[in-house]
């Protein structure tokens, strides 16, 4: 089986995940090692298989549209790293 | 030893009176001080709330408050995934800082619901992710049996604490087999529930098309009585299923004769320790001389769950754990601007596996790469799905080993994900088919005495035959009774 080559640096990015060389390094060769292994899904024929995304499977599950207690603001900022004003503070989005 | 009694023996004498719950909690809160140094199976537990709970369950047994209340003074304590209000909650990671639940799982406000005392924090796998506990940031937890062992997971503390007495009953997830191989290996009872069977609000999501909610106990009973208790529809979680809850642990009724118990024979591969594989057949002869009969069943896509489960698991947990991003919670890094500290916070809150899971993930969910990785993975899970449905329109249950050897070293595997990874594959099809499981004890090892499981995998919402099952298999043996060398 081929192993799979894997743009960690790049795939790092798109998850957000700062990483360092070290670990860039390890994880490709883990990650090119675990993909050979998922490799071995295209020995089956499933061309004319439906995916399974849930497999219980339930559509439209809807509730009446009703108001309901939710946390209150104190309660939601409890947690946030840093906070003002009632508000989530956050660098500079907009130039 | 009231630490020692399981949940019907325990609510038993609360009720003649004959203990407290307060002497029931400080038993555990006792056990925990003498054996949890070595053990680790807590990251934290607020004995002084504990005890608060326990006096306020006695004056409701005072009062006769036990109707509607099965579960009224008995501790309880709950993997460190699951919200519990106003205590901690790291998922076993760095990333989540100080967090501090702003609200109740439905799992627990359930188990409060019905009196227990739910306290303390189980140490895990970071985000659930592992099969021994070793990838917690705070530290390895250690198998009671053999403390140079790894006690399974993620779940890996709510299965040490049970084995080793700290609480009467406990709470784990399941993603692959997170409750069922740790249960295994820790030698007590674990119940994954079929997908959908409980509410998994307040549950931190792993993989959202295959986490469940269930319990650790000392016996199958026990089993059956907490998943009557959590069991049931919830509005705020849209997988719950809208079905009754049958009397679980009126269903075991002790005789299983005609019941159809599968073997599959895909089952008996290559990397199966001699001394499991001979618990499991002797527990086989069991069943038939219980009067079940049994059937061998092929489930053909056996070889392909793995590789299915870990693009699936992966690509949701790479949307799922999106959220811990160092805005509205967990352990900020700054950056100049939003990316810079997400990839920061990120980078610095999230341990080695996480990462790694993350990665691959995205990576097959990525733009050219998901038709070939995640689309094909959807369509292989419906293959294996397929398989257990056509098993189970011959059979009631399929019976096999929990996990393909006893307990391992720490240290052993954790340089190979990969082989970390394999040691999953009796659990893993259960959780991609949404079916139920349950891990009991059928036997010991010798050299080293470590604790064998036994796995009886159950149809859609087929819990009560599967605990049926696996009650009479129990009460005709006396492996649940072994307690680890403490």
């Amino acid at each position: 089986m081929a192993s799979a080559e894997i743009d960690v640096k790049y795939v790092a990015h798109l998850a957000r995940i700062a990483l360092t060389p070290g670990e860039e390094k390890k994880l490709g060769e883990q990650l090119g090692h675990i993909l050979g292994y998922i490799e071995k899904l295209r020995e089956l024929d499933v061309a004319n298989v439906e995916p399974t995304a849930h497999a219980v499977p339930m559509v439209n599950i809807t509730r009446a549209d009703q108001t309901q207690p939710s946390l209150s603001h104190q309660a939601a900022l409890r947690n946030a790293p840093k906070k003002a004003g009632g508000l989530f503070i956050v660098p500079p989005i907009v130039e | 030893m009231l630490h020692q009694l399981t949940i019907s023996e325990l609510t038993a004498k609360l009720v003649r009176r004959e203990v407290s719950a307060r002497e029931a909690t400080q038993a555990c809160l006792d056990q925990i001080a003498r054996v949890d140094g070595k053990i680790h199976a807590f990251l934290s537990h607020d004995a002084a709330d504990a005890l608060a709970q326990a006096e306020a369950a006695d004056q409701l047994l005072a009062q006769g408050g036990c109707a509607g209340r099965p579960l009224l003074g008995v501790p309880v304590a709950v993997k460190d995934v699951l919200a519990v209000k106003n205590q901690p909650l790291n998922c076993g990671s760095k990333i989540l800082g100080n967090f501090i639940s702003p609200y109740d799982a439905t799992a627990v406000e359930k188990l409060k619901a019905a009196g227990a005392i739910v306290f303390g924090r189980l140490n895990m796998d970071e985000f659930a992710m592992g099969s021994s506990t070793e990838n917690s940031a705070f530290g390895v937890t250690r198998n009671p049996w053999d403390a140079d062992r790894i006690p399974g997971g993620s779940s890996g503390g709510s299965a040490a604490a049970v084995a080793a007495d700290e609480c009467i009953a406990s709470l784990g997830t399941d993603t692959g087999g997170s409750i069922r191989q740790p249960a295994a290996l820790c030698g007590c009872v674990g119940l994954k529930p079929t997908y959908g069977r409980i509410s998994r609000y307040g549950l931190v999501a792993f993989a959202s098309s295959l986490d469940q909610i269930g319990p650790f106990t000392k016996d199958v009973r026990d089993a059956a009585t907490l998943l009557g208790v959590m069991s049931g529809h919830d509005d705020r979680d849209s997988t719950s299923v809208p079905q009754p809850v049958p009397d679980y642990a009126g269903s075991l009724t002790g005789d299983i004769r005609g019941l159809k118990l599968g073997l599959p024979k895909e089952y008996m591969i290559g990397g199966l320790d001699a001394e499991v594989k001979a618990a499991v057949d002797a527990a086989v002869e069991k069943f038939t001389q219980l009067g079940a009969e049994i059937v061998e069943i092929s489930l053909p896509h056996t070889d392909y769950a793995v590789a299915t489960y870990y693009i699936i698991a992966t690509a949701e947990a790479s949307a799922n754990l999106a959220r811990f991003d160092g805005i509205r919670y967990c352990a900020r890094v700054e950056g100049d601007n939003p990316i810079e500290l997400y990839a920061r916070t990120r980078g610095a809150g999230f341990g080695a596996e996480v990462k790694r899971r993350i990665i691959l993930g995205t990576y097959v969910l990525s733009s050219g790469y998901y038709d070939a990785y995640y689309l094909r993975a959807q369509k292989v899970r419906t293959l294996i799905r397929n398989d257990f449905l056509k098993a189970f329109a011959t059979v009631d249950a399929i019976v096999t080993p929990t996990s393909p050897t006893a307990a391992f070293k720490i240290g052993e595997k954790s340089d190979d994900p990969l082989q970390m990874y394999l040691s999953d594959i009796f659990t893993i099809s259960c959780n991609l088919a949404g079916i139920c499981g349950v891990s009991l004890p059928c036997g010991f090892t010798r050299g080293p005495k470590l604790p064998v499981g036994l796995q009886l995998l159950g149809q859609p919402f087929g819990e009560a035959t599967m605990l049926r099952l696996a009650h009479a298999y129990e009460q005709s043996t006396s492996w649940h009774k072994e307690k680890a060398p403490l």
